[in-house]
C-alpha cells in the first residue's frame, strides 16, 4: 500500500500526468498518476489515504521546491495536471460524501485585473491540498465575491492581482467583505503584493507563494 | 533610414522611452479598461504621451500596443480590430518620433501558456504575425517583443515578426532574483537560456526589461554578456518595486536615483537603456544627460 502511495505522490511531484505522457522524459513509458491512483481505487484502497497518502504528498513537495525556487512555473502547471487528472478517479467518493473537503476555498482576480496565471497555480495548489475550490474567474468585484461568500458559509477567500493599479481595489473588495460578512478570513497574493500591503488594507493573510497559502488554510482548518 | 542595430555598431549608446501603462493611468486610464483602445478614442492623449518621452530626449519611441495581441484584446471583445489598433499605435508614434527618431512597436505577452494546452502554437504565431504586421504598417521601424518569460512564445513572436515584416525585431524577457542570486523568469528562463535561444531565433537585439529596480539590471546585463558579447542589449527597469502609500501605488526610484544606474548598465554592456513601469519623461531626460555627455 504504502509503496503505492509513494510512487502517486512522486509521479504528482514530477508531472507525470499518465502512461502517453512524454513528461517527464525520464519517467518515459512508466505508468503516471491518473494508472496508479486507478489502480489504487480497483484494489480497495481506501480513497481518503490514496488523496491524503499520495496526491497531496506530491503537491506539497512540489510547492515546497516552488517556494525554494528550485523548480518554475511550467513544473508546477504539469504536476497540478497529473494531481487533477488523478483526483477524477476520486470524484465519486466526493461526491457521495465518502471523502470530505477540508475547506472551500473561494477564489479570484479581483476588479479591473484580467490575469490568471498566479490566481490559477494557486487555486490547483489549495485543490491539490484537499480543499474544494471555487474559482470566480478574472475581473471579480466584492459583490461577486460577497455572493460567493454567502453561498458557501465559512469558506476562505482568496485575492489575486498582478498590476500596481489593480491591488489598489484589492483594499475596497476587503472591506466590502468585511462590512457584509464580518468573520471572513481573507488572503491576498500577487506580483506588487506585501505583507506591509496586507496589513494596511486589514486583510488576514499574505503569502509570496502559493504554498503559503495551502499551509496557512492547513492550519485554519486543523 | 538608418537602423537602429547599426547605430549602435557604430559605437553609441542610445536611449529609449519610459513607462507607457503607468503614464496612461495618470492621464485617466480606468482599471479594466482596454489601454489600447487609447489609439483610437483617446490619440490625442496617447500622442502626448509619445511626444513628451521624444522632448525629453529618447532616440526612439514605442508604441501603446502592448496587450494588441488578439489573445489580450479578446478580453474586451475587441478581437476583430487588431490590425486597426496596431497600426493605429504605430501611427501614432510615428508621429511624434518624425523622420528622426525611431518607432519600436511593442508586442506583449499573451497570456496564455503552450504547454498547458491553452492555445496552439499556429494560433500563436498568427497572432503575432498579424500584430508586427500592422505594427509595420502604422510605421514602426522595429518590432519590439517584451515582458517575455516563456521562451518558446518569445521564439514564436520573433520568428513571426522576421518571416512577416522589414523591421528590425528585438525581444525582451522579465527576469526575478532567485533566493539563490540567480535570475531566472517566472517560466524558469535565465538570461544565458534567453541569449542561446533568443539570437538563434533571429533576434536582432535581445535584453530585460520590467523587474525589480534598475540594480538587479546591471547584473542581467553582466550575465547576457558573459554569454554573448556581441548581440545588442537594451535595458527598461522599472523605478523599483511598487510601494503603496494613502490608496495609490508609488514607483520608489527617482530620476536621479534611477540614472546614478546608468554608467554601470553601460560598463557591464547595455547599448539602450529606457525605463519601464513608473518612469517618466524627467527619468529619461536624466538618463539622456548622463548618456550624451
Amino acid at each position: 500500500m504504502e509503496e503505492l502511495y509513494g510512487k502517486i505522490a512522486h509521479c504528482v511531484e514530477f508531472g507525470k500526468i499518465n502512461l502517453a505522457s512524454p513528461y517527464p522524459p525520464d519517467m518515459k513509458g512508466q505508468e503516471g498518476a491518473d494508472e496508479l491512483t486507478k489502480k489504487a481505487i480497483d484494489e480497495g484502497f481506501p480513497p481518503e489515504e490514496v488523496l491524503k497518502k499520495g496526491l497531496v504528498v506530491g503537491m506539497e513537495k512540489i510547492g515546497v521546491k516552488f517556494r525554494e525556487n528550485k523548480v518554475f512555473v511550467p513544473q508546477v502547471l504539469m504536476s497540478a495536471k497529473a494531481m487533477s487528472t488523478a483526483m477524477e478517479h476520486l470524484r465519486p467518493f466526493f461526491e457521495s460524501g465518502a471523502v470530505k473537503r477540508k475547506g472551500i476555498f473561494v477564489i479570484g482576480t479581483v476588479a479591473g485585473d484580467l490575469h490568471d496565471i498566479g490566481k490559477n497555480l494557486v487555486s490547483m495548489m489549495v485543490k491539490g491540498s484537499g480543499f474544494e475550490v471555487v474559482d470566480l474567474g478574472t475581473d471579480v468585484n466584492g459583490q461577486q465575491f460577497i455572493e460567493a461568500i454567502k453561498q458557501h458559509p465559512g469558506c476562505y477567500v482568496g485575492l489575486s492581482a498582478l498590476l500596481t493599479t489593480t491591488m489598489v481595489n484589492m483594499e475596497k473588495i476587503v472591506a466590502e467583505i468585511k462590512a457584509a460578512v464580518p468573520d471572513t478570513k481573507i488572503l491576498i497574493g500577487g506580483a506588487p503584493v506585501s505583507e506591509e500591503f496586507k496589513e494596511k488594507i486589514h486583510a488576514d493573510f499574505y503569502s509570496r507563494d502559493p504554498q503559503g497559502a495551502v499551509d496557512f488554510l492547513n492550519r485554519s482548518v486543523a | 533610414m538608418k537602423k537602429i542595430t547599426d547605430l549602435i555598431k557604430s559605437g553609441k549608446t542610445l536611449v529609449s522611452d519610459g513607462a507607457w501603462g503607468t503614464f496612461l493611468q495618470a492621464k485617466g486610464l480606468e482599471p479594466g479598461e482596454c489601454p489600447e483602445l487609447w489609439n483610437i478614442t483617446r490619440a490625442d492623449d496617447v500622442l502626448d504621451i509619445a511626444r513628451r518621452y521624444i522632448d525629453a530626449g529618447a532616440d526612439m519611441i514605442e508604441t501603446n500596443s502592448f496587450g494588441g495581441s488578439v489573445f489580450k484584446l479578446k478580453n474586451y471583445g475587441l478581437q476583430d480590430r487588431v490590425f486597426e489598433i496596431n497600426k493605429a499605435a504605430a501611427a501614432i508614434s510615428r508621429q511624434a518620433a518624425g523622420p528622426d527618431k525611431f518607432v519600436l512597436g511593442s508586442i506583449g505577452p499573451t497570456g496564455k501558456i503552450l504547454m498547458m494546452g491553452e492555445v496552439t502554437v499556429e494560433a500563436l504565431y498568427d497572432g503575432f504575425k498579424e500584430q508586427a504586421m500592422a505594427l509595420e504598417a502604422g510605421g514602426a521601424d522595429a518590432i519590439m517583443i517584451e515582458t517575455m518569460t516563456d521562451l518558446e512564445e518569445a521564439i514564436l513572436a520573433i520568428k513571426a515578426a522576421k518571416e512577416h515584416t522589414r523591421c528590425e525585431v528585438f525581444c525582451t524577457m522579465t527576469f526575478d532574483k532567485t533566493l539563490t542570486n540567480e535570475f531566472r523568469s517566472m517560466m524558469g528562463v535565465s538570461p544565458t537560456d534567453m541569449v542561446m535561444q533568443i539570437v538563434d531565433a533571429g533576434a536582432d537585439l535581445i535584453g530585460a526589461n520590467c523587474g525589480n529596480g534598475t540594480r538587479d539590471m546591471v547584473g542581467i546585463v553582466k550575465e547576457i554578456r558573459q554569454a554573448n558579447g556581441d548581440i545588442p542589449v537594451l535595458i527598461h527597469s522599472n523605478a523599483g518595486m511598487p510601494l503603496y502609500k494613502d490608496g495609490k501605488t508609488v514607483f520608489p526610484e527617482s530620476p536621479e536615483e534611477m540614472a546614478q544606474f546608468t554608467h554601470e548598465l553601460v560598463e557591464a554592456g547595455a547599448n539602450i537603456i529606457g525605463g519601464c513601469c513608473g518612469t517618466t519623461p524627467a527619468h529619461i531626460a536624466r538618463i539622456v544627460e548622463i548618456v550624451k555627455k
